[in-house]
């Protein structure tokens, strides 16, 4: 039946999009994030993904942890190195015109993504199988135990992300710090440690996703990061930047649309709809879907 | 129990503060009277550590706190409430007050000096669940104050807490100085309304762009040809 295979295909392509989605989601945290608490867009985020996903990749197939210690290693690898850039290439340029540490950032990113090439040379490299590919269908819908992980996991990191912010002392001291940088002090509130954990948790949940993908798409380069932290940051713009649940609303959009795009018209336009919706995102809402339409505050 | 000695702040090229110095005695209460745009914020922030003067030294019970950065002066026992009153908006009334308390790590006894808090200002006791950004200026202006006193400090530093508000609250608001002074706490009261600043303060200093002018007892303030003719209305 045309109709029945029709809405079959679609909750197919909605399943693929919304497990890509919450990928996107888990980039877009870091960007926004960031955003929130140092106006600053941070180029170097999809790189970070990148060196996730490699610490994953050497984590599993030349130490040969499993999944879960392989995640954490990432996680924390990526965390201290998130930390370490900021201190060394952001913090001293706190006083500086924005324009100066967006140049920086698209320096870092740069020196990741070659460095990245000169140290495991460009080849794309095979993921190893961490779990075993299972495919369950319900009534010709398709899901895979990859999809299945991908979801759980990113699920569980959003719920801790909100629950730290939400709920706990430093999360707190980051949504001060994010609204009021000087009345944050005055509390006694130290910025440069808040600003540090926050990079910490940002290039954590990317490393996340690094490895997440890697057991998806099997395949990992040195530039694996660029395409997908730009449509991370557009996920986050859509959302509305600094705003948390804007970068997870706006990452599963993003990955839907994507899906339905490749799923229903052709997936050479996959890439062409995540632009056409920054376009359409800042001509009519350049505030994003959660963001409320005031201007800036000086 | 302060001394700011001849202090010079810059913002860029603005001499905005010019060989300033004051002190401050425990258990007083001091107010700094001045015109807009005199310095009276300005010198607020260098005592919390917000700005660094280029010359000259601010000590706190006989220790420097110039250089010293500003979330460790508050763990030194200065709180201020802004201008402006600063609080977070985004925020709940109770996640204020206990940002206030971000120094301190004794939970129970948060708790309990929250309670206080709520004692002294009840209307926030009624929002406490509330986002802080939906208050009214009154209101705002009590949790700014009860913000700052969930830090316990020894000296609070107040810029304007009377700016913007009716008469009526005013009053209050100051009646409320004076209490939390009777509990020891001394106090620095910025204040561009002369009137009601000297009626509660025991010493006082008037700021000309950026230069103190005239120093003394609050009386003696209230009494002087000068300050009646430009702070009170004659
Ligand atoms: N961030 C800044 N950059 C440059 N100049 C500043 C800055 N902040 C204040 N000034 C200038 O420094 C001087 C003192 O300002 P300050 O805010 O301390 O005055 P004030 O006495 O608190 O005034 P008000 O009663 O209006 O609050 C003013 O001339 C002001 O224009
Ligand atoms: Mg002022």
């Amino acid at each position: 039946m045309e109709l029945n295979s029709f809405a079959q295909q679609l909750v197919q392509q909605l399943i693929n999009g919304v497990s890509l989605g919450s990928i996107y989601s888990l980039i877009a945290l870091g960007y926004t994030m960031v955003y929130g608490i140092i106006r600053l867009i941070n180029f170097a985020h999809g790189d970070i993904y990148m060196l996730g996903a490699y610490v994953g990749f050497f984590c599993t197939s030349i130490l040969g942890l499993s999944f879960f210690p392989a995640l954490l290693a990432a996680m924390a690898v990526a965390a201290v190195t998130g930390i370490v850039i900021e201190r060394l290439a952001y913090r001293p340029l706190r006083h500086a015109p924005k324009i100066a540490v967006l140049i920086t950032a698209i320096g870092v990113s740069l020196l990741l993504e070659y460095g990245g090439i000169l140290a495991v040379t460009p080849q794309p490299r095979t993921f190893p199988a961490v779990f075993p590919a299972r495919i369950y269908t319900f009534g010709g819908i398709v899901v895979n135990s990859q999809q299945i992980v991908i979801l759980a996991v990113a699920l569980a990191l959003m719920v801790l992300l909100t629950y730290i912010v939400q709920r706990t002392k430093i999360g707190r001291a980051m949504r001060a710090v994010s609204y009021d940088t000087d009345a944050a002090r005055l509390m006694g509130i130290n910025v440069d440690q808040v600003i540090s954990f926050t990079f910490g948790i940002g290039s954590g949940l990317a490393a996340a996703a690094g490895v997440l993908v890697g057991i998806y798409y099997n395949s990992i380069d040195p530039l694996m990061g660029i395409m997908p932290g730009l449509k991370a940051f557009v996920a986050a713009v859509l959302g509305g930047i600094g705003i948390i649940p804007g970068a997870m609303l706006g990452g599963v959009i993003m990955g839907v649309v994507e899906a339905l795009v490749s799923g229903f018209i052709s997936s050479t336009f996959r890439d062409a709809a995540a632009f056409a919706i920054l376009i359409a995102i800042l001509l009519f809402k350049p505030s994003g879907l959660l963001g409320k339409n005031i201007r800036e505050k000086v | 129990m302060l001394k700011v000695d001849t202090v010079n702040v810059y913002y860029g090229g603005i001499h905005a503060i010019k060989d300033v110095s004051l002190m401050v005695r425990e258990g007083e209460i001091v107010t700094l009277i001045g015109a807009n745009g005199a310095g009276k914020s300005t010198i607020l922030r260098t005592i919390s550590g917000l700005l660094n003067p280029k010359t000259g030294s601010v000590e706190f019970e006989g220790a420097r706190l110039t250089g010293v950065p500003a979330q460790d002066i508050v763990k030194k026992g200065i709180s201020q409430v802004p201008e402006g009153r600063r609080i977070f908006a985004n925020l709940t009334v109770l996640e204020n007050l206990e940002l206030g308390a971000y120094i301190r790590s004794d939970a129970k006894e948060i708790r309990e000096d929250i309670q206080k808090i709520y004692g002294r200002f009840p209307r926030l006791a009624e929002r406490r669940a509330q986002l802080a950004g939906t208050l009214s200026g009154g209101e705002q202006q009590m949790l700014a104050m009860g913000r700052a006193l969930m830090s316990r400090p020894k000296l609070l530093l107040l810029d304007e807490p009377s700016m913007g508000l009716a008469p009526l609250l005013v009053k209050e608001i100051f009646a409320i100085i004076r209490e939390i002074n009777a509990g020891g706490t001394t106090i620095l009261l910025v204040e561009q309304n002369a009137n009601m600043a000297l009626s509660i303060a025991h010493q006082a200093y008037v700021l000309e762009t950026g230069r103190i002018t005239l120093a003394g007892t609050a009386r003696e303030l209230a009494d002087s040809e000068s300050v009646r003719k430009a702070y009170l209305g004659g």
